[in-house]
């Protein structure tokens, strides 16, 4: 076994401080550590974007980056979004557009929505589906899903109603 | 699908990365954005002893422009340069073939020096670095070169790089103003790896086609530079007839390559999509320069 390093992190707003194995990727230590299971592992090798979480506000593969690396970062998982137990407008837009299907993908899609909706002022058809491009469904159906995002840029103004 | 065991090195510098990777040898293996090395460590496809993270080394990050050339920073994550107005303005190829590089949410973590080093027959930066003639700067424990980027690439996710050496920066020059330029690939998904893609840049007197540049990627073991194919169309008049000549040359271009045949493709379906991927870059380029022309 090599040698485990201290890592110091937030995860949506709590300060973490933990000891890793270099080897352990960033979506196992959310999961297996931290016990967030929000987050979902798929392919392990970066294809399905199951795992996607935001790290210091971009949207990314934790399977593809390693829990060392995320040492003094700002992480947020699926966990993250919802405020008070109030659901954010995203999750709000999965839940009334049917967008969930089996869930299994859905924090990816949601965490790639939120990073999508959060960075830019406007968006559009084309700027939504490259983004859900990058996110597997295996249900097959990706309208439930883009109509679930055209929801949640709707709410969030980003796009005209 | 969990990566064997290895020692981490985080460095701050590139001089520490260098030193790190001198001492460990051939057992390191330097970690930038991870987009494709995590994935074969997961997979289990490398097993190094060591990894030497440069995710730390600011100094790297950077796109500048000096001399009609842009230089960027081996660690500029994808997502930077697609977002650059600069890149946008300087190099609209470099740009339009960064939205071809696998998803938003790998473009965040991606580098263009990754990408590079990595020398995936499909990439995209390796083709665009071939086309336009660009340099490689790297570093290594003896100090810095420039390889051209058509001596840099020299096998099936082989480089020039040597033990020890780093990228430091990518440079690409800026195209001419009355320059039209093509980039298509061919995949069976959007953001998935190119079968086969093609690179063209034309200039045009008038009618007809004073220079030109095509290379094809993701066909043979390395980015192609089609000097048939270009000699095709050079003094040409610009139109289909020309155009389809050049496509065909490409076959002559392609008699040395050793063609990939695998899973996605045999070689010859290769072999037929380089010709129609010429086809369809040179169609863009040719339509770019028409509007370029003052």
């Amino acid at each position: 076994m090599s040698k485990k390093h201290a890592i110091r992190l937030t995860v949506n707003g709590r300060q973490y401080e933990a000891e890793v194995e270099p080897r352990v990727t960033l979506v196992d230590f959310l999961r297996h550590q931290l016990g967030l299971t929000g987050t979902h592992v798929g392919c392990e090798h970066g294809v399905c974007g199951a795992c996607t979480v935001m790290v210091n506000g971009r949207a990314v593969r934790s399977c593809l980056m390693l829990a060392v690396q995320a040492d003094g970062a700002e992480v947020v998982t699926i966990e993250g979004l919802s405020e008070d137990g109030r659901l954010h407008p995203i999750q709000e837009a999965f839940a009334e557009a049917h967008g969930l299907q089996c869930g299994f993908c859905t924090p990816g899609f949601v965490m790639s929505a939120y990073e999508l909706l959060t960075r830019e002022s406007e968006v559009d058809e084309g700027t939504i589906k490259e983004v859900l491009g990058g996110v597997l469904c295996r249900c097959t159906g990706y309208k439930a899903i883009y109509e679930s995002v055209q929801l949640a840029a709707r709410k969030m103004g980003k796009m005209p109603a | 699908m969990k990566p064997a065991p290895f020692e981490y090195i985080r460095c701050s510098s590139l001089d520490e990365a260098i030193r790190a990777l001198s001492d460990l040898g051939e057992e390191a293996k330097l970690l930038a954005g991870g987009q494709s090395l995590v994935p074969m460590l997961n997979m289990r496809l490398v097993r190094p002893k060591a990894l030497v993270d440069i995710n730390g080394v600011q100094s790297l990050s950077y796109i500048r422009e000096e001399d009609g050339w842009l230089a960027i920073g081996s660690l500029t994550r994808q997502r930077d340069i697609e977002k650059s107005p600069l890149v946008k303005a300087a190099h609209p190829l470099l740009h339009e073939a960064t939205l071809h590089i696998g998803h938003p949410q790998i473009r965040n973590r991606g580098t263009i020096g990754g990408s590079i080093a990595h020398a995936f027959p499909s990439a995209e930066y390796p083709a665009v670095v071939v086309a336009v003639d660009g340099r490689i700067k790297v570093v290594g424990p003896s100090g810095e070169r420039t390889v051209p980027a058509r001596q840099f690439f020299t096998g099936i996710m082989s480089t020039a790089l040597d033990v020890g050496e780093v990228i430091a920066e990518v440079q690409v020059p800026r195209l001419a103003q009355d320059s039209g330029w093509g980039f298509v690939e061919f995949t069976r998904r959007h953001g998935d790896f190119a079968i086969a893609g093609a690179i063209a840049i034309v200039q045009q007197d008038g009618p007809v086609v004073r220079n030109a540049e095509v290379t094809v990627f993701g066909v043979g073991p390395v980015p192609v530079v089609c000097q048939a194919a270009s000699q095709a169309l050079i003094g040409e008049q610009h139109g289909d007839t020309a155009v389809a000549r050049a496509a065909e040359a490409v076959e002559r271009d392609l008699q040395e390559v050793e063609v990939i045949s695998d899973v996605h493709a045999s070689a010859d379906y290769r072999r037929h999509l380089a010709r129609v991927m010429v086809k369809r870059a040179l169609l863009q380029a040719l339509e770019r320069a028409r509007s370029a022309r003052p």
